[in-house]
């Protein structure tokens, strides 16, 4: 109720998108790239979600969009609210939101190097964060296969049988077919 | 008259605000902590500069523990994920099993039995145990202080007996399953486990006096390292780092889960919120943990079922959807995002290790003006292990 009542609120002014509740501690809300900052810091601010709990990337590779995920934790109402922005998977390009939080600088470095998406004017965003002299595409990109690359670079150790997983868990519970 | 550092040596700052260092003056002193270095927290490591003995500017480097959890998961069933997912933190494996399991649990529509929600809580009780032992012993470490290494790890290892006993696994237990848990507690778990919080109590009492009363810990460890409480928010500073800081921060009691509702208890705070302070909510909580696993034992049913009937774990599909499960691990808040497409594998799963921030936007700012002898200390004391910074 609280969430759904945050929602009727703030719809109008920020031309919220889709609301989804998934407990009632937990929202999800889909929200324009361009409007973004502006909402983080009226929540921040004004709605007491002072905590960024976590800022991810989810690859919908079919659809050519990145999902961010911005989760924010208002713990004295004891609630969480998750934006969703979706930003084009070419050239993808978001603003930096280090001026509200100090740590998002670390998220957006970690999704520059694993998913390729830009933050301009986020601090050292170009820096290595965990790979090093990475060349490939963004690994945690959907369409990285890590079995292609694996097996391109590594050598398989001699004398050992490797079976898929699947298959092999069908034969030992059915035997064999 | 008070101290005056001499700051006619110092880096000029850039436009861009970044430090303006000349290596090639002979001012600044390049030197590397880790990856392999008795100061440093698991593999990672910290490039320090440093001016004299005083550091200008520090950077964590992690990357050297990077297996890949979240995009191995893309690629594995659901009950594929459930052993994978404990190998993300060694010291504390089980959050990360109750977190996936109860993320799946809620995207799937699970009921899961009440007595698996008392065995769990009891089972990251013990683990919050473990994790604050291996704390302390690698605190006094830092300060040269061995013996009280020695002794936890002594009583650590009387509780990974009950771990085995219970699990049948010390390390990863991999106990906390989708849907329940594995078992029952065995008969007489109640009384053994008693003797070691017992054993344990003995010892800290001991800790308390040969660390929290030495005059050297004290000396080094009062004043050092303080997080501001207005940090807070902007570094996302959760877990004992926030409580020593006077902001009684515990999804435990903020956004109970489980069967914390149940059980009575307070988050333990300090004020002081520098090194020794932190030092002293963790033995608090420690403390606390022991006397919530005693209440554990007391109020939960004695028997039930433990797990909930899944569906083929082959062919299990579970319908699009995102949610987020959080819990109070013994370094701060513990979380999984977990997306779903509809499909047999997870479509993403991020994890929210408490050591992201702490270990790399909030160190990076404590670190600077520390004098090297304490850079170890101070990283301890945030209590970080890399492999949740790299998932």
């Amino acid at each position: 109720m609280v969430m759904q009542a945050l929602y009727d609120t703030l719809k109008p002014r920020f031309l919220l998108g889709e609301f989804t509740k998934q407990r009632d501690d937990l929202a999800f809300i889909t929200v324009e790239a361009v409007r973004l900052h502006a909402l983080l810091r009226h929540l921040r601010d004004q709605e007491g979600f002072t905590h960024l709990v976590l800022l991810t990337a989810v690859d919908w590779l079919e659809d050519g969009q990145f999902q961010l995920t911005y989760l924010l934790n208002n713990r004295a109402k004891r609630q969480d609210v998750g934006l969703r922005v979706l930003i084009a998977r070419d050239n993808a390009t978001m603003e930096s939101i280090h001026d509200l939080w100090a740590a998002a600088a670390t998220y957006q470095r970690e999704l520059r190097e694993m998913f390729g998406i830009d933050f301009p004017d986020s601090p050292r965003l170009h820096e290595d964060f965990i790979l090093e002299g990475w060349q490939d595409i963004p690994p945690y990109r959907r369409d990285f296969d890590t079995l292609k690359y694996a097996q391109e670079n590594y050598r398989d150790r001699p004398g050992r049988e490797t079976r898929d997983p699947a298959q092999h868990m069908k034969q030992q519970l059915y035997g064999e077919d | 008259m008070a101290y005056q550092p001499d700051r006619s040596q110092y880096p000029q700052k850039k436009a861009d605000g970044t430090l303006d260092i000349d290596l090639a003056s002979g001012k600044y002193l390049k030197l590397w902590q880790g990856p392999q270095h008795p100061g440093i927290t698991g593999n990672m490591a910290i490039e320090l500069t440093v001016c004299g003995d005083e550091v200008v500017e520090g950077k964590t480097h992690v990357g050297y523990l990077h297996r890949g959890f979240e995009k191995l998961m893309e690629r594995r069933t659901f009950m594929q994920c459930f052993p994978i997912v404990c190998r993300i933190c060694v010291p504390e494996p089980d959050f990360n099993e109750y977190c996936y399991a109860a993320a799946v649990e809620e995207l799937a529509g699970l009921e899961v039995p009440e007595l698996a929600h008392w065995i769990r809580t009891l089972i990251l009780e013990m683990g919050r145990i473990n994790s604050y032992l291996m704390y302390l012993g690698g605190q006094a470490g830092a300060f040269g202080q061995g013996v009280i290494g020695q002794w936890t790890t002594y009583v650590r290892d009387l509780m990974l007996d009950r771990f085995e006993e219970l699990t049948g696994a010390r390390i990863y237990h991999m106990f906390i399953i989708p849907g329940g848990v594995r078992d029952n507690l065995p008969e007489g778990f109640a009384a053994r486990m008693e003797t070691t919080l017992q054993e344990i109590e003995s010892t800290l009492g001991d800790v308390e006096r040969v660390m929290f009363h030495n005059a050297v810990f004290k000396k080094r460890a009062v004043g050092v390292g303080i997080i501001a409480p207005e940090l807070l928010d902007s570094y996302g500073i959760t877990g004992p780092n926030a409580r020593a800081a006077g902001v009684a921060k515990d999804v435990r009691k903020d956004q109970p889960y489980l069967v914390y509702p149940e059980l009575d208890f307070e988050a333990v705070t300090g004020k002081d919120s520098d090194i020794y302070t932190r030092a002293d909510v963790r033995r608090r909580d420690l403390l606390l943990s022991i006397d919530l696993i005693r209440q554990i034992l007391v109020k939960m049913p004695k028997s039930g079922a433990v797990m909930t009937k899944l569906p083929n774990v082959l062919h299990w599909k579970i319908p699009r959807g995102e949610t987020y499960i959080r819990g109070e691990c013994s370094r701060g808040e513990y979380g999984y995002y977990l997306v779903t497409d509809g499909s047999g594998y997870p479509r993403r799963v991020n994890v929210r290790g408490p050591s992201y921030t702490h270990s790399i936007a909030l160190f990076e700012r404590l670190v600077v003006n520390a004098n090297i002898s304490d850079v170890a200390a101070l990283l301890v004391s945030l209590h970080t292990y890399p492999p949740e910074i790299e998932r």
